[in-house]
């Protein structure tokens, strides 16, 4: 199963609102079999998730987590909903 | 008969089935089937246990700092730390504390459904400890249990509301959008911090942050584990090195040489931390997005009050900036506490980062760079200042070597203390009845404001178009804010 995981820096409240963003936007595309998770940066490592989702402010603390998508607004659905699409297309799930 | 009601009373006195009982609901109101709810409800019960055995690991390495502290400088030294101070809290108030978040989530919608203050508070770690704080101050006035969970949960519903909304003026500025709110503990400082850069702004010339080139490699900062073990590693360094090396090897350390003896203490508090935080996420995995749903079909037009990184992607230097400027007001109060001989705070470094970060990025959007290194510094300032005032309004807990952290535990931690201390119990009840009174009264001003002014300014087919484009910006806000995280 593809994992997308959201990450910040305690793992506890904007990871989290990321996380349940991904889950609705994921929802609105019909877009099923991706498991999304949240977590704090320092319990994450590369391997743990297959995209990675963080605020561009921790983008150079989440540099090798292998494939880490930076998001230039937490709070911006179109902008989450563009990335989380093409992201969920690397892995092949297509809107259905 | 009596065996029985023991036992049940044994079963839901204890915080971690009450937390559970709090995720069963939860998420059986989200509609999920019997395996999720059988195994979101037990994720909960361990989550809670988590969290409690983190608070052993962290008093653990507490105690000797507080020795420490005490033989080198004769007064009392305390970590400001929610997570350290709330798992503490919660081994003799986790009840109360379990029930005031959860009753406190329903006042907060209520609120939100029925006043002008359209927040609903969504960080739910920090909500849950200043439920804990709620807890505590009201079972030290004196009130039965079941009346410090009423009065708790008003008192956290009432907070839900207001903290957000203290923010909202100058989170438009950063985010250019009423949409989306400030929920955070820290809430009074940043505002404090807005204030402080709007009163200094001046011309308004001082550049903004974002343009300046800041240096790299300071990534290392976002990883709270490793920046909670290094600034504790360099206070406990610094601290024994004024209790010097015998008393710290012959009273503390069991001859072991004390420099690593005080690093694996140092590392020992982020450890605790982690693992409370690791508690903490599996206790609220369940509970807030039933909140969040919830409040999404009840609250029309709610502004979702988020976490502070939120304002952190929109001005990454001030983020910096904002941190080292709050953690610099904090070593200055902490001197100034020293000459004074009080209780000394050491700066709690979470706080900083978190709050400090979030004020600069504020100050920043009112007044540039000069705006984001004022409002840093006076909310140092300020989250140094009011954990001292703090103390002795927590009983016992007071006295622990950790206390909470944020500008908010101490501004409305104070105001219900005060009142306890002015007169009593009754006092602090007359208090959050007026409060809700005037949550009500701004609400029904405004209303009528905004109905007297439409009225004022339309002829007949003016009001008729002005009302329809009103129906038009309703139905089409979800599409016209799409991109604000509000739902």
């Amino acid at each position: 199963m593809t994992k997308f995981l959201a990450v910040c820096s305690t793992g506890l409240g904007s990871s989290f609102m990321v996380h349940m963003n991904i889950d609705k936007v994921l929802k609105e595309m019909g877009i099923t079999g991706i498991d999304v998770d949240h977590a704090d940066l320092g319990s994450v490592s590369r391997g743990d998730a297959d995209a990675v989702f963080v605020g561009r402010d921790i983008a150079e603390a989440a540099e090798g987590l292998g494939d880490v998508v930076v998001l230039n607004s937490i709070i911006d659905l179109n902008e989450l909903r563009a990335k989380v699409g093409d992201a969920a297309q690397r892995y092949g799930h297509s809107a259905g | 008969m009596d065996a029985v009601l023991d036992v049940l009373l044994d079963i839901f006195t204890k915080p971690a089935v009450i937390v559970a009982l709090i995720a069963l609901i939860g998420l059986a109101v989200q509609g999920k089937g019997f395996s999720d709810v059988l195994k979101g409800t037990v994720r909960t019960l361990v989550g809670f246990l988590v969290l409690a055995a983190g608070a052993g690991v962290v008093v653990g390495s507490l105690d000797p700092f507080g020795a420490m502290f005490q033989s080198a400088f004769n007064v009392q030294g305390v970590v400001p730390n929610n997570e350290a101070i709330v798992a503490q809290v919660l081994l003799d108030y986790g009840s109360a504390a379990a029930l005031i978040f959860f009753f406190g989530m329903i006042i907060n919608i209520v609120l939100a459904a029925t006043t002008r203050f359209k927040y609903i508070y969504l960080s739910g770690h920090v909500a849950f400890y200043i439920a804990a704080m709620f807890a505590v101050i009201l079972a030290v006035a004196g009130f039965e249990p079941w009346a410090v969970v009423l009065w708790g949960s008003i008192a956290q519903g009432i907070y839900m509301v207001v903290s957000p909304a203290l923010v909202q003026p100058f989170m438009r500025r950063v985010t250019g959008t009423d949409d989306v709110a400030l929920g955070h503990t820290g809430g009074t400082g940043i505002a404090l911090g807005g204030l402080v850069a709007l009163l200094t702004r001046g011309k308004g010339t001082s550049k903004s942050t974002e343009e300046m080139n800041f240096p790299k490699g300071l990534g290392f900062l976002r990883d709270t584990t490793v920046i909670v073990a290094l600034s504790m590693a360099v206070i406990y360094i610094i601290v024994g090195l004024f209790a010097g090396a015998t008393y710290i090897e012959t009273e503390l350390s069991n001859g072991e040489n004390f420099i690593v003896y005080l690093l694996l203490l140092a590392a020992t508090f982020s450890a605790g931390v982690f693992i409370i935080l690791a508690g903490v996420r599996v206790v609220l995995a369940e509970i807030v997005p039933a909140f969040k749903g919830v409040s999404e079909k009840l609250v029309k037009n709610a502004k979702p009050a988020l976490d502070v990184p939120i304002v952190f992607t929109f001005a990454p230097n001030a983020v910096l900036i904002g941190f080292l400027s709050s953690f610099v007001g904090g070593i200055v109060g902490m001197l100034a506490m020293v000459a004074m001989g009080t209780t000394v705070i050491v700066p709690g470094v979470i706080a900083h980062f978190m709050t400090g970060a979030a004020a600069g990025v504020i100050g920043n959007a009112t007044g540039g760079r000069r705006g984001a290194v004022l409002a840093a510094f006076a909310n140092g300032i300020a989250i140094t200042f009011l954990p001292l005032l703090l103390l002795p309004v927590l009983g016992d807990v007071g006295f622990s070597n950790a206390t909470f952290s944020d500008a908010d535990y101490g501004v409305f931690g104070l105001i219900l203390g005060g009142l306890s201390v002015a007169g009593g119990q009754i006092a602090i009840m007359a208090g959050l009845v007026i409060s809700l009174a005037v949550l009500y009264t701004i609400t029904f001003v405004m209303r009528a404001r905004d109905k007297a002014k439409a009225k004022a300014e339309s002829t007949p087919e003016a009001l008729a178009a002005e009302e329809k484009a009103d129906e038009i910006v309703e139905a089409g806000h979800p599409a016209a804010a799409p991109n604000t995280g509000k739902h």
